[in-house]
């Protein structure tokens, strides 16, 4: 694996710091602007999908049982799926430091 | 060699440019960057230019325009002032910092207000730290000259940076010089194509632009400044070729009768061949008085001034633009700044004169020679610098 961008010495940048990858954004983690995550109550779950269509950020996924669950390295922590959620199965924790 | 014709600056620019084969020009009218505008779209119209000629709704979009042209690997030419300039300063540092190698003519103008069309170098210094390489023309030749030197070094796989040829608003871009053109072959020989290093394709997408996370910022910005420090060494070399072509050497500073002066003036652009005058007329008084014209801006020729300043016991910088509240004009701070702890330190006296186009005559500099010495003989610091020949004292 080559060196992040985070590693990256300033003459090892592309010609103004272009990016010449397409597709990078992926590598960015985003889940670390997060104060709260999602936790799901899979007893109250429905499988009822609103979470995952909700999601501003597509970081809900579905596992193989049918439930759903944020992917923690892009979620933000909106809170829009605990929001959204019909039988309240999300609750909003606060991360710990 | 090339003839040698009586032309409008303006219009010998805009010839100059139709010799290094743009590929496209966007632009907006404003006085007095006028005349190089028209003559382009005239010759873009009339077959002798084959380039777009994209008469933009503002300089915003100008810049914006350019920037796009040049981010496919396209040459770009656009050409402003004052307010116009203003109204681009977003997408101006946007093209430095992505490194894309737009040459542009500012035709000098003061930034309202009051409403002035009239020269003084308030303009460029408004952008001073946007990135570009910055050069002063003392008169129409250098203009001509300075257009192909610009794509020349702006285009070099080591700078890769935009470029502003500053030209007096009137004094220059008015007036009718001799000018000495190029042949198109002896253009062809000193300027290739413009290839660029990286470019908007879609056979090999990438991003410019994009957004510099604080952690990779700094980096950026310093893999900004480095080639256009070290962008000096292919200027000199670029105006070294263009001598060996055209038979006129350029340099960083230039200097008149500055060897033994115990005084020497230091100017920007077209003040420097009225100060030559007044320099010959103060020597004939048996004053040993001198002359250094800053042609190169940024990079700042830091050496140079350093070499060229010698021994000199007093130094008058003329600046024509203010650093409100700050402590003189643009030239003179940084002079400063370039003295300080040299072992030599020359009195610096700060003339901020000719805004907005006011004349400023041979008299007038010498009344400025007479006041910095009667300063110097007092030995106290007086004000940083004096705004000349202000009414209400």
């Amino acid at each position: 694996m080559t060196k992040t961008r985070q590693d990256l010495a300033w003459q090892e940048l592309e010609l103004g710091a272009t990016l010449i990858t397409p597709g990078n954004s992926d590598e960015y983690k985003t889940g670390d602007w997060r104060s709260m995550r999602p936790v799901v109550d899979n007893k109250k779950c429905i499988k009822c999908g609103t979470c995952y269509i909700f999601c501003p950020d597509a970081a809900i996924y579905e596992t193989e049982e049918g439930f759903f669950e944020a992917n923690l390295f892009y979620c933000k922590g909106c809170g829009i799926c605990a929001n959204e959620c019909p039988t309240h199965a999300i609750e909003m924790v606060e991360e710990e430091e | 060699m090339g003839k040698r014709i009586g032309l409008e600056v303006s219009l010998s620019a805009a010839e100059a440019v139709k010799m290094a084969n743009v590929d496209c020009i966007a632009a907006y009218p404003i006085t007095p960057q006028t005349h190089i505008v028209e003559h382009l779209s005239e010759l873009v119209n009339n077959g002798e230019l084959d380039a777009e000629f994209i008469p933009v709704e503002s300089e915003h979009s100008a810049m914006s325009v350019s920037a796009g042209v040049s981010a496919v690997g396209a040459r770009a030419f656009t050409c402003t002032s004052s307010q116009g300039l203003s109204l681009m300063n977003e997408i101006v540092h946007i093209v430095a910092s992505m490194r894309l190698p737009v040459v542009m003519i500012l035709a000098n103008r003061s930034m309202s207000a009051p409403i002035s069309i009239w020269n003084d170098h308030t303009d460029v210094m408004s952008i001073r730290d946007c990135g570009w390489i910055q050069v002063f023309a003392n008169n129409g030749q250098e203009v001509f000259d300075h257009v192909l030197f610009g794509y020349k070094v702006a285009e070099d796989k080591d700078v890769m940076l935009p470029l502003i040829i500053n030209i007096d608003g009137f004094i220059l871009t008015h007036v009718i010089e001799p000018v000495e053109f190029w042949d198109q072959d002896q253009v062809e020989k000193y300027l290739p194509n413009f290839e660029p290093i990286q470019r908007l394709h879609p056979d090999k997408p990438v991003t410019m632009g994009g957004v510099g996370m604080p952690y990779i910022f700094s980096e950026a910005k310093v893999a900004q400044d480095e080639p256009l420090k070290q962008s000096k060494s292919v200027i000199k070399s670029a105006w070294k070729e263009l001598g060996d072509i055209v038979g006129r050497y350029y340099s960083p500073i230039e200097t008149y009768r500055s060897e033994d002066a115990e005084t020497l003036f230091i100017t920007q652009g077209s003040y420097g061949e009225t100060v030559s005058l007044v320099v010959d007329e103060l020597r004939n008084e048996g004053k040993s008085v001198g002359l250094i014209m800053d042609r190169l801006w940024r990079p700042f020729p830091f050496e140079e001034f350093r070499e060229a300043v010698g021994r000199a016991k007093n130094l008058i910088v003329i600046d024509r633009s203010i650093s409100y509240g700050g402590q003189g004009g643009p030239l003179a701070i940084d002079l400063r700044s370039v003295l300080y702890k040299e072992k030599n330190q020359p009195n610096i006296t700060n003339f901020i004169c000719g805004l907005a186009g006011r004349d400023v005559t041979i008299n007038d500099f010498k009344n400025m020679y007479q006041r910095a010495m009667e300063k110097v003989k007092k030995h106290t610091r007086e004000e940083d610098f004096e705004y000349y020949g202000i009414r209400g004292k």
